[in-house]
Order: structure tokens, then sequence, then C-alpha cells
């Protein structure tokens, strides 16, 4: 049974479209004490010794299970660092839904920093589902500032995708993976500021074996006077492919700064870079409004389609 | 029944104001497939764009149905029931085909409804309902589905601008298919189509001819057709060419 109440169960549904308890392996985490867990025979999720996070197990040749590890703060005021590590054995094929969701109603900051460490095994695959979601009216600020790392063996393959579309006031994201022979990394992140909201991402990513291969992109959208700063940089260490993409759309008075940058350290990798910034088209809004929307609805459509 | 009561449209050019529509006067009767035609250069998607609210007229009225919309918006326009098929549609990153009929349709429709706009086309449906409308389809393909938009919204008034511009040999067939099945169909709607192309004139009930701003003819396709054939209002660019050059 999980000990949970109305806001941090409506959080639960906002980042990991949970209504109830999942199948498979969980953990839940609400300001900052676990509240439910479950492992299966294959996945094992052990508290940490020290108390500042847990370690995940997944053993060889696990098919079709999920993990989920949400995490829900609704207290004003509660600053937590919390280290997770995940062990996917060899040969498996896995979903991990983590994801976090603040409700602040009070007058102090509440932050969360998850560090999440992955360890993929040979021939693994991973599908690593990350939702951030803020919410409530206190003056308190809600702050996410996430590290994934990523460590991927022979052969293994990751898809990242990562949103974070409402109510963070401030996260610094960072993205660290190292691949080795015929590793390939998917990265798929959706990002939408409003008001002042900062967000910060980061990523390097070392492609280090042949074979290996990245695509990294960037979906966002910076409204009033938010502010994003998307760096992004692949390292081809190897015959490798690397891509990474920067897409965004600004409007009012938001700014962003996008830095896609590429490393070749071998003659053989294969890397390329795209960045675009810009407003909505004029012409996308007159011709969402002749077929009958206001400039507003249209506007709504157009970011929701960007951002699906 | 739409009507244009003198209206006029000038821009403003490197030289100052430019007369792009001159005091046009003309009705358009309702039920009707009635294709604008005409030069280049001649007023015929500025004209369009008046009548859909993408241009603002700087002189005249408007009249759609008995209500006077001079100074109704592109939306308020589309909600009368005028819709408009751009000669360059735009694309969408992430609305796919299925987002895009929905949102024309104004509601929820199922797929198998989006599927027949699409099948009505000429796409196969499954192969395009799930695709985004953005660079990755041809020029061919996006102006079909931007066809689709204006099938889907059951429109009083549909306007295609230069449908065929774009469209390749074989594409072409089947639009002027597609065309023939609107104008057969028992939907009550009238359709303008700007065209220069003689197989799309071939099937109008009425031509109107546009040139330097202006109407220079109206009438029924039997009597206009053969007056324009292999003339100067057919042929387009070339007759502006020569013209230049007798003025020169």
């Amino acid at each position: 049974m999980l000990k949970m109440d109305a806001i941090q169960m409506q959080l639960i549904r906002e980042i990991a479209d949970l209504h109830d308890v999942p199948e498979g392996a969980y953990n839940f985490r609400a300001n900052g004490e676990s509240v439910g867990r479950n492992t299966t025979a294959n996945i094992d999720i052990k508290s940490k010794i020290e108390g500042s996070g847990i370690d995940i197990r997944i053993k060889d040749g696990t098919k079709n299970e999920s993990v989920h590890i949400p995490v829900v703060l609704s207290e004003s005021g509660l600053k937590e660092t919390v280290y997770n590590d995940f062990f996917i054995g060899e040969n498996c094929d896995v979903l991990i839904v983590a994801g976090c969701g603040i409700d602040n109603c009070g007058q102090q900051d509440s932050e969360h920093d998850g560090i999440h460490r992955f360890y993929v095994g040979k021939n693994s695959k991973v599908r690593y589902v990350e939702k951030h979601y803020g919410s409530g009216d206190g003056n308190g600020k809600r702050i996410l500032n996430p590290v994934t790392e990523v460590y991927m063996e022979e052969g293994s393959t990751m898809e990242m995708e990562m949103a974070q579309i409402k109510g963070v006031d401030s996260t610094e994201r960072a993205t660290v993976a190292e691949l080795k022979k015929d590793a390939k990394l998917v990265v798929r992140e959706r990002l939408m500021t409003h008001g002042s909201q900062t967000a910060i991402s980061t990523y390097k990513v070392s492609l280090n074996e042949d074979g290996s291969s990245a695509d990294v992109v960037s979906r966002s959208v910076a409204r009033d006077t938010s502010y994003q700063k998307f760096d992004a940089c692949i390292i081809g260490n190897a015959a490798c492919s690397g891509h990474t993409e920067c897409d965004s759309i600004i409007m009012d008075k938001g700014r962003i700064l996008a830095l896609p940058a590429l490393e070749a350290n071998s003659v053989d990798a294969a890397l390329v870079h795209e960045a675009a910034i810009g407003k909505i088209a004029g012409e996308q809004l007159i011709k969402l409004m002749t077929l009958g929307l206001t400039e507003s609805e249209a506007e709504e459509q157009i970011i929701n389609g960007f951002l699906k | 029944m739409l009507e244009l009561k003198n209206v006029s449209f000038d821009a403003q050019g490197d030289n100052g104001k430019v007369e792009i529509v001159r005091d046009i006067s003309l009705t358009v009767p309702d039920n009707k497939f009635i294709v604008i035609t005409g030069p280049n250069g001649g007023g015929k998607s500025t004209l369009a764009k008046l009548i859909a609210g993408i241009e603002k007229n700087t002189a005249g009225k408007i009249i759609f149905n008995g209500e006077d919309i001079t100074e109704k918006n592109i939306t308020e326009r589309a909600r009368l029931g005028i819709g408009f098929a751009f000669q360059q549609p735009v694309r969408f990153k992430g609305l796919t085909v299925l987002d895009l009929l929905r949102i024309a349709a104004g509601k929820p429709i199922k797929i198998d409804k989006a599927c027949e706009y699409l099948s009505e086309v000429g796409l196969c449906a499954k192969d395009y309902i799930n695709r985004e409308v953005n660079a990755s389809l041809s020029g061919g393909e996006l102006k079909r589905i931007e066809i689709a938009t204006v099938l889907a919204r059951d429109v009083k008034l549909a306007l295609f601008d230069e449908p065929e511009a774009g469209i390749d040999l074989w594409s072409f067939k089947n639009l002027i298919r597609i065309f023939e099945n609107m104008q057969q169909s028992d939907k009550q709607r009238t359709i303008v189509v700007i065209s220069h192309q003689e197989r799309i004139l071939n099937i109008a009930d009425e031509i109107i001819v546009l040139a330097e701003g202006k109407v220079v003819k109206q009438g029924s396709k039997e009597e206009i057709l053969p007056e324009i054939i292999g003339t100067k209002y057919a042929a387009g660019a070339c007759y502006k060419l020569e013209g230049a050059e007798e003025n020169a």
C-alpha cells in the first residue's frame, strides 16, 4: 500500500502517468522517504546503506519488465540529493520510468537533485522515461537538478525520453554517456519554460569504440522571460556516428542559447550537429486560422505538436 | 453568394504605393465551379487572400452570404465557411496529418473519417495518417494534404490558390480528378480555383480573367475559354515580357 496524499498522487499521475500501483518493480519516494516498494524475481531494489538512495539490480536476460521510481515532494523547504544506481545485466529488455514532481505552496525553495547512474550490460536494451513537473502557488521555488550517467557495454541500446513541460522554476541537467562497441544511445528531450524559469541542459556523449552511435535531439519552447541553455557535445573517439540537434521555438521575451558541439578524435568519426531557433512562423499561424482557430489556439496547437 | 464591391488593395513597394487589386466588383454565385485565371502578377492570389482575410483590402466591401465581412479577421471568416488552400502549403514539425485534419474538421473525427479525406485526394491513408507534416513530405504530397484540409472543413466557399503548382504530371491527372469529384459531389459548395491550366479551365462553370488588378473578362466557360486559349491572357509570363519589350 502506498502512503500518499491527494497532492502526491496528483504529482505521480503527472510524472509517471500512473493511477495506481504499477505492475513490476517499483520504489515510490515522497518527501524524502520511501513510501512503497516492490521487487520481482528478476529486479531487486535495495536502499543504500548510508540511506541516500537506492540500488536497482536487474538480472541477466530479464525481458519485458519495468521499474518505476517516481519521486514527489510536497513539503516546502525540502532539499534532497538522491543517488540511484541501476545495474542492468546482459541481454535484458526493460523499461525504466523515473521522474520527479514538486508541489510547493510554501515560501521556501524545494529542491530534488537526483543522480542516476546506469550500467547497461552487453546487448541489453533499456528504455528510460523521465518526466519533471512542478505545481503549487507559493513563492518558494521548485528546483530540479538531475544528473544522469550512462555506461554502455558492447551492443547495448538505450533510449532516453526526457520531458519537462510545466512548473519547474530552475533546472540544471547534466547527462554524461560513455559507449562501447556497437552501443547505441538515443535521447529525445522536450522542454518548455515559462515565467522567469531557467533551464540548462548539458550533454557529454563519448563514442569510445567502433560502431557506437548517438542521436541527441532536443525540442524546446521558451516563453515569457524564461531562459534556456542547451549544450550538447558528442565526442567521437573511434569509427562511430553521432548526431545532435536542438530545435527551439522562442516566444515573448524568452531567451535561448544553443551550443551544439562536436569533437572528432578519430578520422572515422562521422559527426553532425544542427541547431535552429526561431519564433512560430506567421504562415503556420495563418494556415491554422484559415481552419477556424484563433491566433492563440493556433499557437497552442503548434507548440503541442512541436513538443509531442 | 460572395460579392466584392469596389475592392482595391495597395501595397507598399520600393517606389511607393503599388496597386495590386484595382476597384474590382464581382459576384460569385453559389454552388458553382469558378476558375480565376490571367497573367502572373495580375492580382489573382491577392484577390483570394483578400477574400479569406489574409490580406486586408484597402478599399471596398466584401459581402459573404449577405453579411459584410470586410472587417472580419481570418478566423471569423473561416468560421463563416470560407476555406483556403495555399499555393505553397506550410509545414509543421510535430503535427501529424491526422492532427491537421482534426483541426480542420473542428472536432475529434475518427481515423476512418480522416482516411476518407485522404483517399479523396488520392493518398493511401494508412501510409500518411500518422506522418508528420514536415519536410519529409514531398511538395505534391503536401499539396494534396492541403486540399484534404479544405475537404475536411465542410466549407461553403473553397478557395484554391494554384493547386497545380509544384505538382508533377502524373499527380496533375489525379488533381483534375479531385476537382471533378468535388464538382460532382452533392455537397453545396462554391469552389474558386486560381489556375493557368487548360484542363482545370475546362471543368469550370465560369471563368474570370484578371489582369493588372482588374477583371478583364468574366463569363461561362463556353464563352470565355475559346477567347483566351493561346492568347496573351493564357500565356502568362511571356506576355508580360513581350509587353515589356513593346513598351521599351
